[in-house]
């Protein structure tokens, strides 16, 4: 039997992200998964490459979406705020939303959405609450600019931005159960779990949180 | 214009053979087997004419069927017996292409109500003996499809590893889709519509008018008379000739220029350059095209919506469906929007259905799915690459 002589291109071969790996030992195996904002795929490659995922994309920007389509990834052009309401209710294992709750217009309908479509959602977002922020903020008087927030007030695209805590509160209102929520470090290395929640709120970069909606009847 | 020049007669000849008995192979399907359609008649015998491409492999895993639009036909990758053309899909399917003759088994077909030797209203009416004209029962897109599937039973082929087309094309891939869930592996429906929108059935009307108008059309009847309703079809294709491109395309094409002369002449003689080639468009149109056909085609679209087997929710044509999609849109297709593809898109994720979605940005209008646009060519590729993958299609037999 000979292989077949093209296989899916992988994207690059830089070390995957950090918040990615940890998304990658979430999932199960085999899993049906739609990562929402996938951007280039590096997500969905992963995530079929380790776990063997059936893996679908949505993605705002056309050449990224053309890029995924044309590497074999199931993609569809469209965005978190408007296209979610099509799918019907537990339509994947995992819904993901990878860093891009805080640039969509209604987080909270977003958030909602997703526990609705996933049997659980997986949320990542750059932690507003970091130290480096506040010190931003409090000493420099100006927006704060850092490697997960590096644009200008006036150029990005985040609208919605959260603090840990604030995120934590939103999952609470929303009836969602926190199962898992990992913060990371300026060096992407993973907070201790023991920490508290002020703690990961003052140190962690970027988190990941692993929700489970609630169980209506 | 006059019908009766030896141009125009020549034409005619040429027309006529290809109608009766085309370059192509054909499939004749006789009165044993009647296909039923959607205006409750029978059809039969029938006729369909098709071009393969590539070589089908053992497991019969690799065909793929093209489906063409309005007014193309078979000869998607070969010459047209008629113009001399190279195939109308030319850089898209051929050897090491994105549709690759080299890896795929490909079948494109006349449509049915066609010119180029499937059965339309040119056919001869085995009950009277001479051409059917308005005799020929009204089809719809779904009595294409089903006319495909019977070719694809012929040729002994379950499952389709792919089913391809635009505009038109792609509507019949939606009605394969739809109806046949379990013969398409992937699908790729472009630069199409679920149904056909009020403004597309008004331009479509303009054109009928325009055949109708036309005395040499004699109410369908002009097939004894040897002329051919020339002036109303060649007006009838200029006005849909301009749906197909985008007023960004024709400004860049031509502009304001003036053809062949330094000055307005003060008269109706084409001035413009635009004028001179809508015109073009249109005579070579008749030369290849039967009026009584585009009549026929162009009201079958009309008819088209996917909703009317669905009861009236687009999302229930796709329910269960297992296959793979590709929606591509371009941004300057006016006739057939992006916002008719994203209505497919979100009827088949409310299916949970296996979709992607991409929209090329083009300034070539609906035209652009013909086109060499390298990004679309490259998402074509490259959703049918990890599709064969899914299919496990064995595709070492590709030469270097």
């Amino acid at each position: 039997m000979n292989a077949p002589d093209f296989t899916l291109p992988i994207a690059d071969k830089k070390p995957p992200r950090v918040d990615h790996v940890l998304i990658a030992e979430m999932v199960e195996a085999g899993a049906r998964v739609l990562d929402v904002g996938c951007g280039d795929g590096e997500l969905l490659q992963l995530l079929a490459e380790r776990r063997g995922v059936d893996g679908r994309g949505v993605e705002l920007q056309r050449d990224k979406v053309n890029a995924c389509v044309a590497s074999g990834l199931s993609v569809i052009q469209g965005d978190a705020d408007r296209d979610l309401d099509n799918y019907p209710d537990q339509a994947f294992d995992y819904a993901i939303l990878s860093l891009t709750i805080q640039a969509t217009r209604q987080p909270k309908t977003v958030l909602e959405n997703l526990l609705r479509i996933g049997r659980r959602a997986i949320v990542s977002f750059p932690n507003f609450g970091h130290w480096r922020v506040r010190a931003g903020l409090l000493f420099g008087g100006r927006m704060p600019m850092t490697d997960n927030l590096p644009d200008l007030w006036y150029l990005t695209p985040n609208a919605h931005l959260c603090t840990i805590r604030d995120f934590a509160d939103l999952c609470e209102r929303v009836d969602a159960t926190v199962e898992r929520a990992v913060a990371f470090n300026r060096n992407d290395r993973r907070l201790p779990i023991k920490w508290s929640l002020s703690m990961q709120n003052l140190f962690g970069e970027k988190a990941v949180f692993l929700l489970q909606g609630d169980k209506r009847p | 214009m006059t019908a009766a020049s030896p141009d125009a007669l020549a034409s005619v000849a040429r027309r006529q053979s290809e109608i009766h008995a085309p370059s192509s192979p054909v499939v004749h399907f006789d009165a044993g087997a009647p296909l039923r359609l959607a205006c409750q008649q029978n059809l039969a015998p029938f006729s369909i004419a098709y071009e393969t491409y590539g070589t089908l492999n053992a497991a019969k895993s690799n065909a793929i069927l093209i489906c063409h639009a309005l007014t193309a036909d078979q000869y998607v990758a070969s010459r047209h017996p008629i113009t001399g053309k190279p195939g109308w899909w030319d850089n898209m399917v051929g050897p090491g292409k994105p549709i690759d003759t080299d890896r795929f088994y490909i079948i494109c077909s006349n449509v049915l109500g066609g010119c180029m030797g499937s059965t339309g209203p040119a056919s001869i009416d085995p009950r009277t003996g001479v051409p059917y004209g308005l005799n020929f029962p009204l089809i719809t897109l779904g009595d294409m499809v089903e006319a495909q599937a019977r070719l694809i039973d012929h040729l002994g082929i379950d499952q389709l590893f792919a089913v391809i087309g635009g505009s038109m094309g792609g509507m019949q891939v939606l009605e394969w889709t739809s109806r046949f869930k379990d013969r398409v592996f992937a699908a790729v429906p472009i630069a199409t519509a679920a149904w056909h929108s009020s403004q597309n059935i008004a331009f479509h009307e303009v054109g009928r008018q325009a055949v109708m108008a036309d005395p040499a059309w004699e109410s369908g009847n002009y097939y004894a008379s040897g002329k051919v309703p020339r002036n109303g079809l060649a007006v009838a294709r200029m006005a849909a000739h301009i749906t197909y491109l985008s007023e960004e395309a024709l400004h860049r094409k031509f502009g304001r220029t003036l053809q062949d002369r330094s000055e307005k002449t003060f008269s109706f003689s084409a001035d413009f350059q635009v004028e001179s080639y809508l015109r073009h468009q249109g005579s070579t149109f008749v030369d290849r095209f039967d009026a009584n056909s585009y009549l026929y085609i162009t009201r079958a679209l009309d008819y088209f919506d996917l909703r009317d087997n669905a009861g009236g929710v687009l999302a229930n044509a796709f329910r269960g469906t297992k296959t793979r999609f590709c929606v591509v849109s371009f941004t300057s297709d006016w006739l057939y929007p992006t916002r008719e593809s994203r209505r497919v898109v979100q009827a088949l994720n409310a299916v949970a259905a296996n979709v992607s979605f991409v929209e090329i940005e083009s300034d070539k209008g609906h035209d652009a799915f013909l086109l060499d646009e390298p990004t679309f060519h490259a998402t074509v590729r490259g959703f049918l690459n990890a599709a064969a993958l899914k299919r496990g299609l064995d595709t070492t037999e590709r030469p270097a």
